[in-house]
């Protein structure tokens, strides 16, 4: 594999332009909740050769999955004869902005709903079909085709009026030092982003970037599967994808990086 | 799981004093430091080396820099600050990053190693009490 952590540590003022064409910010002012000056993105932590694979859709191996959502988009599923088309039309119109403002409040739900909840709430109640696995790679494919839709667009988060209340549950979660080796998320991605962790560059744990494509484990992977291996590896008992509390964790995250550029789907080693 | 031996303090019955440091030797036997070397560096024990640079240990790689280096530690610190450190930092640095070893309760969603999954009930100590002494004797050998 390429990249990894073996690389070179990258420029500090690398700036990320997509197909030569869209302009992403990947450093800002931090909004006023977080205790940051600056917030930044995951791909300013990594290396060259990874933050290349990000420069060029042809490059990009996240982009794979986009043209495979893109079929699933068209395919009718489902008790309704339905395909999402159905009621969405092309994605690149219907999905522009889309990405930017999730987790959001569901008024007529009465509840904050990640993308991914949408999407299944749209299979379940809408086509009459099986809902995707929270965290599986039809899911994150279909994430992936949203988020590109915003791509360079600022996240944009809500944190206040109905969501505030699950915003606190994820600021608390947040700061939770969990597991046997008692780690917060805070204590590696807020007290030591920047350092090195045995081989690992710790990033501010942004998820602007997510879906993001792993050259780890060569595939796309939703936030809240980076979440369940953050808070496995603190020898802990992880919460589930789609869980009330990764959820509220999944708003907390996404409001630190209100400023950051949608980037998904992304490319981290 | 290695049955403890008799002679052994068990995790819940470890004294710190004021300051944090464990005076008496939390099995009578006396550490080794390789083996303590080795407990360092390995990923499933004690890897210390993922936050502290160690330049004792660079045949390992990786050596993070989320803590201070562990050069001259054993001058720095007298063996019972040392132990008290291993065993539970954060009667020595309050609210430190660094986690417990010789702790087994207390813990907010203990998992079961790194599965994921729940603890046991019976749930052991990072490491035993023989290799927290490991861990120290190695300590007590980085002098400047
Ligand atoms: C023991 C340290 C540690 C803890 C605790 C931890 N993480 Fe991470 N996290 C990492 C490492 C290492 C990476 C990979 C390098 C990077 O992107 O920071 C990572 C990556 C991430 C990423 C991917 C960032 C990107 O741009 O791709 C997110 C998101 C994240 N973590 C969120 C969290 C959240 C939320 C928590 C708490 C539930 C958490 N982490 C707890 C070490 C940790
Ligand atoms: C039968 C109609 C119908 C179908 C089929 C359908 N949706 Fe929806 N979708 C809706 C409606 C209605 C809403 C608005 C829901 C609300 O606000 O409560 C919506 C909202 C959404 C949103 C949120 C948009 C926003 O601005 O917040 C997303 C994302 C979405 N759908 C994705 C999908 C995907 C992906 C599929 C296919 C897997 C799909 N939908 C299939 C009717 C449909
Ligand atoms: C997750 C990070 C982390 C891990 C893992 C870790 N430490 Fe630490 N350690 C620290 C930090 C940070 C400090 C500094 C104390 C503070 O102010 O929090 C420290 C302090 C120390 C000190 C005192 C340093 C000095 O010389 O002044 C010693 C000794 C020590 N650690 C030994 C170890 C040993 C041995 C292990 C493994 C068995 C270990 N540490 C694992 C983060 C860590």
């Amino acid at each position: 594999l390429l990249g990894g952590t073996l690389g070179a540590s990258a420029d500090e003022n690398a700036k990320l332009v997509i197909n030569g064409d869209i302009e992403m910010v990947t450093r800002t002012k931090a909004p006023d909740h977080v205790p940051f000056d600056e917030i930044r993105s995951g791909w300013t932590f990594r290396t060259e050769e990874t933050q290349v694979l990000q420069m060029d859709d042809f490059d990009n191996p996240g982009m794979i999955f986009v043209d495979q959502a893109i079929d699933n988009w068209n395919t009718v599923e489902g008790s309704e004869g339905k395909s999402c088309a159905s009621c969405h039309q092309d994605a690149e119109s219907s999905m522009q902005g889309v990405r930017a403002v999730y987790p959001k409040w569901n008024e007529t739900a009465g509840e904050v709903r990640t993308l991914a909840m949408q999407v299944n709430d749209c299979r379940e109640n809408q086509m009459g079909a099986k809902p995707y696995k929270y965290d599986g790679g039809d899911m994150a494919a279909m994430e992936a085709l949203i988020s590109v839709q915003s791509r360079g667009m600022p996240v944009n988060v809500a944190i206040d009026g109905p969501v505030s209340e699950t915003w606190e549950q994820g600021k608390e979660i947040y700061y939770t030092r969990y597991g046997q080796l008692e780690l917060s998320c805070a204590n590696c991605h807020e007290d030591n982003y920047d350092n090195m962790i045995r081989a690992d560059h710790l990033s501010q744990g942004q998820i602007n970037g997510f879906p993001t494509y792993r050259l780890k484990n060569a595939k796309l992977n939703t936030a809240h599967a980076r979440f369940k291996g953050c808070v496995r590896d603190t020898r802990a008992e992880t919460f589930s994808a789609g869980s009330p509390e990764f959820v509220a964790l999944e708003l907390y995250v996404a409001s630190r990086g209100n400023g950051l550029s949608v980037e998904g789907p992304s490319v981290r080693n | 799981a290695i049955a403890a031996s008799a002679a052994e303090t068990a995790p819940d019955n470890v004294t710190h004093d004021d300051y944090g440091s464990v005076a008496e030797s939390l099995t009578g036997t006396a550490g080794d430091a390789a083996s303590g070397a080795t407990i360092m560096t390995d990923r499933g024990l004690g890897n210390c080396i993922a936050c502290h640079e160690v330049s004792a240990l660079k045949d390992a790689p990786w050596h993070g820099e989320v803590g201070p280096t562990l050069d001259g530690a054993g001058d720095r610190w007298t063996e019972a600050d040392l132990r008290g450190i291993v065993v539970n930092s954060k009667m020595v640095f309050d609210g430190t990053i660094m986690p417990a070893y010789y702790k087994n309760s207390g813990f907010v969603r203990a998992g079961d190693l790194y599965t994921g999954k729940a603890a046991p009930a019976d749930l052991p100590p990072i490491l035993t009490a023989q290799q927290v002494e490991d861990v120290v004797a190695f300590l007590m050998t980085l002098q400047d």
